[in-house]
């Protein structure tokens, strides 16, 4: 072991350390000043924060959650109520008025149906849009809010009572229909002939006509333009649920799928359930 | 002065295994990186995102960072306490055991057996392998810098021991768990509710702090001088901030825990004393920078030297970032945001993995026994690709981070949220796209290193270091 010579270091004219590890030396230069400066101004500033914001452990426990409370008296739970004031605040503004008016009232009210507009908008998509869209166009198995088509009745109240409960959620005042399997009860050909007779493809010959008014008529209606009571849909127009295709009507026949759309009244309050429905009656042809 | 017979082998194994894992690890971020991008490619059970993710920061951390720094510290102590390193059979031990764990970790992943801790997934088994591994490893190094034939410790080995011996000590702490049964993968922390998150993020950061900051300005104090061929600038500042920096870093997880259950007090404390961390980690980067002066013409020649240098940059720029993040004010905005991501990455990316390849393109040679690398235009080559991929990679997270959580806290005159969270996402991904293109440039950067080696280790046609005329870049 050796100790090495201190020497000047010819490029910076500052004095090593002496020390020499595989020929790396060290300058014996001092720490920047303003490194140091930087570095107590941050200790001091911390300390003054410690004051006035809680910021230590009570040895006994004491005090703010077992910690010094500081001379500001801030918590986070304080600043949260705070910035949340605001928006309650520019809700308030509308809220009281809206919980007391009819849908009629809200409708024929410029300021409270620009409001439930835009909380119907929100509440949509972060709930709705899942299944509907972003946009409300739905989607094979999921209705379109856009048409003017409606399985349930498309008044403002009848889409309030579809959200509230939901559509076979399981909730006692649910929407519930089933159409049962035809597979079970009708042959093949008639299943064949009614499905022509439903998507008019021209081929019907009057049987498909004679069976639809034996076996669906009772739901779909004389001219098959559908039931609101039953949400038995219309079949009489171009838009379809499950598919328009020969293929598609048949299979529905023989074995309908049965959606469920789950009941909101449980998982959103009464005002933003209202403002969802106006919001939605009002994006395509609200009846 | 007499130079013993320095264990190359070992550094040698674990050089090649720091190059494999990383290039794993990089090909690992660039697909989760367009699994975020184009969802479709989440395929099957085991290369979902979910899965993916912990693996591909495993490997970058604790595979490509852990093996270089294994090489580094390994070639760094016998060298500068001129001794030869201690243990051959156990040195051995913690490459094929560190390599086993790693395997350990990764199958866990892709099979689902997580303890959901971040960075700290790996269940039971897995844990208290690597603490066999890491216990022989702080043996190994202890026992050479015993042997160690100079006076003094060198700055780099106080890092490495710190790094060392931190990690230990974060390992076990976090991990404590009661398996289920011994023939179980699954396990159950000791820690509960809040304490829980508190103690993962005393790990968390401290991971942070002591492996990727610490380990390597182990890296950063041996091998800048050694390129530049200058003295470190100064030891006084080298002796306060190593002190300042561990001694402040342990006490700032907390601020990974702003406005949650956890008590305010412990959050203040988190926040501050991250403040006070600024100057401590700047303190690195000034020796390191510092150390080049009457040596900056040498960035012009070695563009290995300049891989040194613009990891330091990055080094300075997130070290800033980070305290600027950690107050409440600013991380309620940036929080659970792309904002955290793209400052990991320019921590892990810009720092981490640059020091480590200037230490690699710096070490290949030597320990091979070679006059030069392959080509030092192909180090340049990558050099500015990687650099360009970090700087997408980076801004875009920032843009998109920003935006993230201003359109978050957006509310209308009528106090409704504007956006909806399908809206944030479906804003961000243009800049997916952007960051998924700077993570494919960074791994082809590292692929052109994979090259580079692999003929500088094969022997092709070796140019001296010195004929190479590097074009001056402005």
């Amino acid at each position: 072991m050796s100790e090495h010579q201190k020497e000047t270091d010819a490029i910076s004219g500052v004095e090593t350390t002496g020390h020499d590890w595989d020929g790396i030396k060290e300058l014996n230069n001092p720490a920047p000043r303003w490194w140091l400066l930087v570095l107590y101004a941050s200790i001091i500033w911390a300390i003054g924060y410690w004051v006035v914001y809680p910021a230590w452990p009570t040895l006994s426990g004491e005090g703010v959650r077992g910690g010094t409370e500081g001379s500001f008296g801030w918590t986070q739970y304080e600043q949260l109520k705070e910035s949340q004031g605001e928006i309650v605040a520019r809700k308030a503004a509308y809220l009281t008025r809206f919980e007391n008016a009819s849908f009629a009232d809200i409708q024929k009210d410029e300021g409270l149906y620009e409001f439930a507009q835009a909380g119907g908008a929100a509440a949509f998509k972060d709930n709705c849009a899942t299944c509907h869209g972003t946009g409300g166009a739905g989607g094979n198995g999921y209705p379109n809010l856009n048409d003017d088509d409606w399985l349930w009745g498309g008044s403002v109240d009848a889409i309030y009572q579809t959200i509230r409960f939901g559509i076979r959620s399981g909730d006692d005042e649910a929407r519930f229909s089933e159409m049962p399997a035809f597979g079970d009860m009708l042959s093949a050909d008639e299943i064949s002939a009614i499905a022509s007779f439903v998507v008019q493809d021209g081929t019907d010959d009057g049987a498909g006509a004679q069976a639809f008014a034996d076996n669906c008529a009772a739901c779909h209606g004389d001219t098959g333009t559908g039931m609101h009571e039953l949400g038995a849909p219309n079949l009489m127009d171009a838009i379809w649920f499950y598919g328009g295709t020969k293929a598609d009507v048949m299979a529905q026949i023989r074995k309908p799928r049965h959606g469920v759309m789950p009941a909101w009244e449980h998982r959103l309050d009464a005002n933003t359930i209202r403002e969802l429905a106006i919001y939605v009656h009002a994006l395509g042809g609200g009846e | 002065m007499d130079k013993p017979d320095y264990n190359d082998e070992i550094v040698k194994k674990f050089t090649i295994a720091t190059i494999f894992w990383g290039v794993a690890g990089f090909a690992a971020g660039v697909f989760i990186a367009l699994q975020m991008a184009f969802p479709e490619l989440n395929i099957g059970e085991y290369l979902t995102f979910g899965r993916l993710r912990p693996l591909h920061t495993s490997a970058v951390i604790f595979a490509f960072g852990g093996n270089a720094l294994f090489a580094t510290s390994y070639f760094v102590v016998q060298r500068t306490c001129r001794t030869r390193l201690w243990g051959d059979g156990v040195a051995n031990f913690t490459f094929w055991g560190y390599q086993a764990f790693i395997v350990m970790a990764a199958v866990g992943y892709l099979t689902g057996v997580t303890q959901g801790k971040e960075y700290a997934e790996p269940e039971w088994y897995a844990d208290l392998w690597l603490t066999f591994v890491w216990v022989a490893y702080l043996i190994v190094f202890l026992m050479t810098m015993k042997n160690r034939r100079e006076p003094h410790i060198y700055v780099a080995n106080w890092f490495y021991l710190a790094f060392i011996v931190t990690v230990a000590v974060l390992h076990l702490g976090n991990n404590i768990s009661i398996p289920v049964s011994l023939t179980s993968t699954k396990s159950y922390s000791v820690w509960a509710g809040v304490q829980s998150a508190l103690i993962q993020w005393w790990y968390g950061h401290n991971a942070v702090g002591f492996f990727l900051t610490a380990g390597f300005l182990g890296i950063m104090y041996y091998f800048v001088p050694k390129r530049a061929g200058r003295p470190v600038y100064s030891y006084r500042l080298s002796i306060l901030h190593f002190w300042s920096l561990i001694f402040i870093y342990i006490w700032a997880g907390p601020h990974h825990l702003h406005y949650t259950a956890l008590p305010d007090w412990a959050q203040t404390l988190g926040m501050t004393f991250s403040i006070m961390l600024w100057m401590p980690s700047w303190g690195g980067m000034i020796n390191g920078m510092m150390t080049l002066s009457g040596a900056w013409h040498k960035l012009r020649q070695d563009p290995v030297l300049r891989f040194m240098i613009i990891s330091l940059a990055f080094y300075g720029m997130s070290t800033f970032e980070g305290p600027l993040m950690s107050i409440k004010t600013v991380n309620a905005l940036s929080h659970y945001t792309d904002w955290t991501i793209g400052h990991v990455h320019s921590g892990a990316l810009g720092w981490v993995a640059f020091i480590s390849f200037g230490a690699l393109y710096h070490l290949v040679p030597g320990l091979w026994k070679k006059e030069g690398l392959y080509s030092m235009k192909l180090v340049n080559t990558h050099l500015w690709v990687a650099t360009i991929g970090i700087v997408l990679y980076i801004a875009a997270m920032w843009v998109s981070g920003i935006m993230q959580g201003l359109m978050w806290r957006s509310y209308d005159d009528m106090g409704f949220l504007t956006y909806s969270f399908v809206e944030t996402v479906y804003a961000m991904h243009p800049f997916y796209l952007i960051r998924a293109l700077g993570g494919l440039m960074f791994l082809s950067g590292a692929l052109i290193m994979v090259y580079n080696i692999y003929k500088t280790i094969c022997g092709d046609a070796v140019p001296s270091t010195q004929d190479v005329k590097e074009p001056v870049h402005a």
